[in-house]
């Protein structure tokens, strides 16, 4: 399985996608004992990765302003409660 | 004909009127046009009284004339904003009489800022222009990302609208990044403000949606998203646009030319964005999906090796030689028995012929009685007369011994 991305650089959508193409891949069987086993594992990690995105997601604000120069500036807003 | 017109005219006509039908006749025919039963009147407010009945009266008028106005206490709750003297404003009503008084007055329903016919004119002008031009059509309208990791939002940076869908969004779907382009969304520089934002955040291009979002307000403060620029810069966007203007009965341009119209600023946050309660829910089923899979496999496989296993074992060595000794141990036992019966047959013959030789034997011929005369020299057997002379020895043996004697006659 050569599986390009590293897990905490997938974003939610990402790594879900894939979990899903593995469940696809493991439903449609006829893999050596190896394969399965490796694709259940990175389905376990996609897993993992996707839910504790889940647990840690907190909500960003950022504010986007451009400057008479047309110069783009970004600004990290406190999101209240 | 025309003489009878004429008499009507004389002095002499006998019929009288009283005020009160007259008056009631005055009102049937005011009443009964129904270009004054359903119209906007504007002028200058002016004698702005409201008793403890509730009811509102008021005068309207110009420089030539002035118009009695009264409003039912039902209507008067329902005004966001009462009229005040010196004001221009346009009143929505019917024409009546009011009998008592001998007046003819407005029956006023609805008001609004004098200029917003013209302003709502100007709205259904603009409408069709869009719409003939196609920017209204279904057809332009694109589907919304599932997940939009980035949100772009496009409002003023201190109103409730942002408040409202931060709050929102916090709730729903936390794993997104609000980009917000602020921007004045009421006002002269509104207009502007609002298209700038909208390119800002096109050019950037990492939000997968476009939240256009103001709260609630007048006709006029919402007025920016009916102004033609702006409606333009929301079909030209490249990132699907959800408008999310006012309050649910507020209709503005920009909701025609969005992707998907929302009622307000928090709907066009629902819109855009899935609930993280259903993120859950599938993210457990996927992965109970894949325990299951790769267990079933897992179990697929376990059987198939244990069958394997079992006709392994059956083909080994092991087992020939399991077998082989078994059928070694079957066929000594098979053999045993077979010599066991060979030798009981043979003993049973054996006997048999004892018997038999036992029957043929001389001893049993002496037995029943008879001799048997040997000649002592030889130990032939004297079965002639020829074989002895008188003289010699016999022995003659019997069934207990043998008698010695001697031949005295021939």
């Amino acid at each position: 399985m050569a599986k390009n991305k590293s897990l905490d650089k997938l974003t939610y959508e990402e790594a879900f996608q894939e979990l899903q193409a593995v469940v696809e891949q493991l439903e449609a069987g006829e893999l050596p004992l190896q394969e399965s086993l490796a694709l259940f594992e990175r389905g376990q990690a996609l897993s993992a990765r996707c839910s504790n995105l889940l647990e840690k997601a907190q909500l960003r604000l950022t504010e986007l302003t451009s400057g008479e120069d047309g110069v783009i500036t970004e600004r990290e807003l406190e999101v209240g409660e | 004909m025309l003489r009878d017109m004429e008499s009507a005219w004389t002095p002499f006509e006998t019929t009288t009127w009283s005020v009160y039908d007259l008056t009631r006749y005055v009102r049937q025919l005011l009443e009964s046009d129904f270009r004054l039963q359903e119209l906007w009147v504007v002028g200058e407010v002016s004698n702005v009284s409201r008793p403890s009945s509730g009811h509102l009266y008021f005068t309207l008028k110009d420089e030539q004339a002035s118009l009695r106005c009264v409003m039912w206490r039902p209507q008067v709750l329902t005004q966001a904003h009462l009229p005040q003297d010196g004001e221009r404003l346009e009143v929505f009503g019917r024409i009546g009489v009011y009998e008592a008084g001998g007046q003819y007055q407005l029956y006023a329903e609805r008001l609004r800022p004098a200029g917003s016919g013209e302003l709502f004119q100007a709205f259904l002008r603009l409408k069709a222009k869009l719409e003939e031009e196609g920017l209204f059509d279904p057809v332009r309208k694109r589907e919304l990302p599932d997940w939009p990791a980035v949100i772009g939002v496009v409002t003023s940076p201190t109103g409730a609208a942002l408040r409202d869908v931060v709050h929102v969004l916090r709730r729903r779907f936390p794993l997104a990044q609000i980009l917000l382009a602020p921007t004045q969304v009421q006002g002269d520089a509104a207009p502007a403000g609002i298209v700038a934002a909208l390119e800002l955040l096109n050019r950037d291009s990492r939000p997968g949606v476009i939240l256009l979002v103001r709260g609630g307000g007048s006709v006029e403060d919402l007025w920016s998203f009916n102004e033609e620029a702006v409606v333009r810069a929301v079909a030209a966007s490249s990132i699907p646009v959800v408008s999310g203007v006012g309050h649910e009965t507020d209709l503005v341009l920009t909701d025609l030319a969005a992707d998907v119209r929302a009622a307000t600023p928090s709907a066009a946050a629902e819109v855009a964005t899935p609930d993280q309660a259903n993120l859950r829910e599938s993210l457990l089923q996927i992965t109970a999906d894949l325990q299951f899979e790769f267990g079933s496999q897992l179990g697929e496989r376990k059987s198939s090796w244990s069958q394997l296993y079992t006709r392994l074992l059956r083909a080994s060595p092991l087992a020939s030689i399991t077998n082989a000794r078994q059928r070694v141990d079957e066929l000594s036992l098979r053999g045993a028995a077979a010599i066991r019966h060979q030798l009981a047959l043979a003993g049973s013959m054996i006997s048999g012929l004892a018997q038999t030789l036992r029957a043929v034997s001389p001893q049993s011929i002496l037995e029943r009685g008879y001799a048997i005369a040997i000649r002592p020299g030889d130990g032939a057997i004297v079965s002639s007369t020829r074989q002895v002379r008188v003289g010699d020895a016999l022995e003659v043996r019997v069934r207990d011994g043998s008698i010695g004697t001697q031949v005295t006659d021939r």
